[in-house]
């Protein structure tokens, strides 16, 4: 966040600000001056919209705490409250529930644009990593979260992911009793659940900041994947980017809000509107439709710890990701074969995501198997081995040549200025 | 090569599914008609009433609706009675109260603040009734719900088929057969019902035809009672349903218009850029 100000304080209390605090140049120079390589496409405002939705989520959540009671006997009946007497407190809690499969849906598109355009590669190595500890953190709180409620599916996801723990060997059920606090799921762990759904937005909001840093040190990837050589490639952050991520940031809130304000619930399960009820387990017991492609993968290993260790392992080996692609050119449009891969990589956790809601049977069993496989062949078998063999496309010189070669970039209007006034 | 390869992987992944689909399951619920249904939908008041009045004199004796207050009936988006009317329908409930000055509990005539009162004081006092705790009907046209399937689920997302839960509860009140089919087992004390889950169901028949009269002169039927009840439930477990779409609506408007807004200055930002 430095080496980019031009900050100029005009008034004397500005000057005088500069001199003891200098928070208005640093928010200059991060989001105002800050050169954004200029042939950014769409796919690069997720990161924007997923700062706006940390901050939706955050709002919504402190307010539904005012209202909301975390006692295993009163959750259920306090969201209810929320739901009908509370002014306007559907529309909170609906807010907030679908804003968590929101911030998923972005997350996604945000990790998928960053695997096409290798925005991994050197030197975004700890941007990549930061991201993939948010990633973790966010579903940790998302899981979290979707306990509070206390209906019949928060009760028994807990008890199948915290079961997770119990796959440890020798210390896995002491582990789970402390998980819990208890020899069984009941109010203690409600209220931990509580009280760390609270915090865990706070730490993603602090590696965020560091998210950004490391992004500001190293600038950002672009379409082309090769970096920025000068002044001509880039443009100033405020107006260009700004406006681009306002205007899609409004457009995924139409998104956000068919969901809030027409299908409310289809992101959900109906079992949760059934208070938990420890002597009934529900048929089929299914986690968040964000989990469930690494859900399919657990259930796709016949043993407990082998699967717990594999569904872990899916998510970690994320963080390699830097060394296991060995091919030196980062964005798919110059990897000709790497571009195929990793659409067939997208269907594969689409797939796998659509078995993961399935009950763990016949045919569903050997699919999710053999796309199991295939998750991890992508990272560890084809990944590497495309860097040694792939042709590559010839890079252009320069971003700005690019956009020449290519006609416009993308939010060019006219063909020439000089068309223009 | 690549697409022979992508091929495969869909066709290894189709032909290890398919059977598992063709396994079937219950029969799907028959989608009804909904006055609540799509963007614009709204409750039809008169058949709220209805719903009520079935709910009052069928379902109230074994469920309870513990979530709602009597003054919920009268709010705006709801069965449309006045308050003089919510009064009237309040006091003619019992409700415990207490203690006094004595420190005894007492009865008496309900008011518009009170909640429903409970059917019965306890679990285990319903299970000794009924042989099973009748679940409370606040929030049930939510908790109940039937497996779409692919691809239906993603059409849904378009066309906002959200109806699923009283589509099931209105097939599920007329989903009852006096005789399970050859070869059912069905445990003494059960009904067969070809909706319900296991198609065992612990709740007898509730009524048939001509069992609630009603004013409005509709038809007095099974088919027109479950229908009712159903969009009654509906109502009671989604009671700013009405509220939710009409502010939507406003905020879709407001949202494409800053779209529009925002899509011109940004071209016009850009222009300059060149």
């Amino acid at each position: 966040m430095s080496g980019h100000s031009t900050y100029q304080p005009q008034s004397a209390f500005m000057k005088w600000m500069e001199r003891r605090l200098p928070i208005a140049s640093l928010i200059h120079s991060s989001f105002i001056a800050f050169p954004v390589p200029r042939n950014l496409n769409y796919w690069w405002t997720f990161g924007g919209i997923l700062a706006f939705l940390l901050g939706a989520q955050i709002v919504t959540g402190i307010i539904l705490v005012m209202h909301y009671t975390p006692h295993a006997d009163m959750a259920f009946n306090s969201v209810e409250h929320i739901m009908r007497d509370v002014n306007y407190g559907w529309l909170i809690r609906y807010l907030h529930s679908n804003g968590a499969s929101m911030f998923f849906v972005a997350v996604y598109i945000h990790m998928f644009r960053g695997m096409y355009y290798g925005s991994y590669k050197e030197p975004r190595e700890v941007l990549w990593i930061l991201g993939v500890i948010l990633y973790l953190l966010m579903m940790a709180t998302g899981f979290l979260g979707y306990t509070l409620p206390w209906g019949q599916m928060s009760f028994w996801g807990a008890t199948v992911i915290t079961n997770f723990f119990s796959a440890i060997p020798i210390v896995g059920e002491t582990v789970v009793t402390w998980l819990w606090g208890g020899y069984a799921i009941g109010n203690p762990t409600l209220q931990r659940f509580f009280s760390l759904h609270y915090l865990l937005p706070f730490v993603i909001v602090g590696v965020v900041v560091l998210h950004i840093w490391a992004l500001h040190m190293v600038g950002q990837n672009n379409p082309t994947g090769i970096e920025v050589k000068s002044d001509k490639d880039t443009v100033a952050f405020t107006p260009y980017a700004t406006i681009k991520d306002a205007f899609f940031m409004v457009c995924f809130c139409v998104v956000f809000g068919w969901f809030v304000f027409y299908m409310p619930n289809y992101l959900g399960h109906a079992d949760n509107y059934i208070p938990a009820n420890p002597a009934v387990t529900p048929n089929h017991i299914v986690p968040e439709w964000y989990y469930l492609p690494f859900y399919a993968i657990l259930r796709a290993i016949p043993n407990k710890l082998l699967g717990v260790i594999a569904l872990f392992a899916s998510i970690g080996i994320l963080a390699f990701l830097p060394w296991l692609d060995t091919s030196k050119v980062r964005s798919a449009n110059y990897r000709p074969l790497y571009r195929q891969f990793f659409w067939i990589f997208v269907i594969v956790c689409i797939l796998l995501g659509w078995l993961g809601g399935k009950p763990a049977e016949g045919g569903y069993v050997v699919a999710a198997r053999i796309l199991t496989f295939y998750y991890f062949a992508h990272f560890l078998i084809i990944l590497p081995i495309l860097g040694w063999v792939e042709k590559t496309k010839p890079l252009p010189n320069s971003i700005s040549e690019s956009i020449l070669k290519e006609g416009l970039p993308a939010g060019a209007s006219g063909p020439a200025p000089t068309a223009r006034h | 090569m690549m697409k022979t390869l992508l091929a495969a992987v869909v066709a290894v992944s189709v032909a290890a599914i398919a059977p598992a689909i063709a396994a079937g399951e219950a029969p799907h619920p028959p989608r009804q008609k909904w006055s609540f249904s799509g963007p614009f939908g709204t409750y039809d008041r008169a058949q709220l009433q209805r719903g009520f009045k079935v709910y009052r004199e069928v379902c109230s004796v074994c469920h309870g609706l513990n979530l709602l207050s009597f003054r919920n009936l009268g709010q705006a988006g709801a069965l449309g009675y006045s308050e003089a009317q919510v009064k009237q329908i309040a006091s003619e409930y019992k409700v415990q109260d207490g203690p006094n000055d004595q420190g005894e509990m007492f009865e008496r005539e309900g008011r518009a603040a009170d909640r429903f009162p409970p059917p019965w004081p306890n679990e285990n006092a319903a299970r000794a009734r009924y042989n099973a705790v009748p679940p409370d009907f606040s929030v049930i046209a939510k908790a109940r719900t039937y497996e779409r399937g692919f691809p239906w689920f993603i059409f849904d997302l378009f066309t906002q088929y959200q109806e699923h839960g009283v589509d099931y509860l209105a097939a599920l009140l007329q989903g009852y057969e006096d005789k399970p089919p050859q070869g059912f087992n069905l445990p003494s004390g059960l009904s067969y019902n070809k909706y319900f889950p296991g198609n065992a169901i612990a709740m007898p028949k509730p009524m048939e035809d001509g069992r609630v009269t009603y004013e409005d002169g509709s038809p007095q039927t099974l088919a027109q009672y479950s229908k009712d009840v159903s969009a009654f439930l509906m109502w009671a477990a989604e009671p700013h349903l009405e509220a939710r779409k009409r502010i939507g609506f406003q905020v879709m408007i407001f949202l494409l218009v800053l779209a529009g807004l925002l899509y011109f200055t940004k071209k016009k930002v850009w222009a300059d850029a060149h």
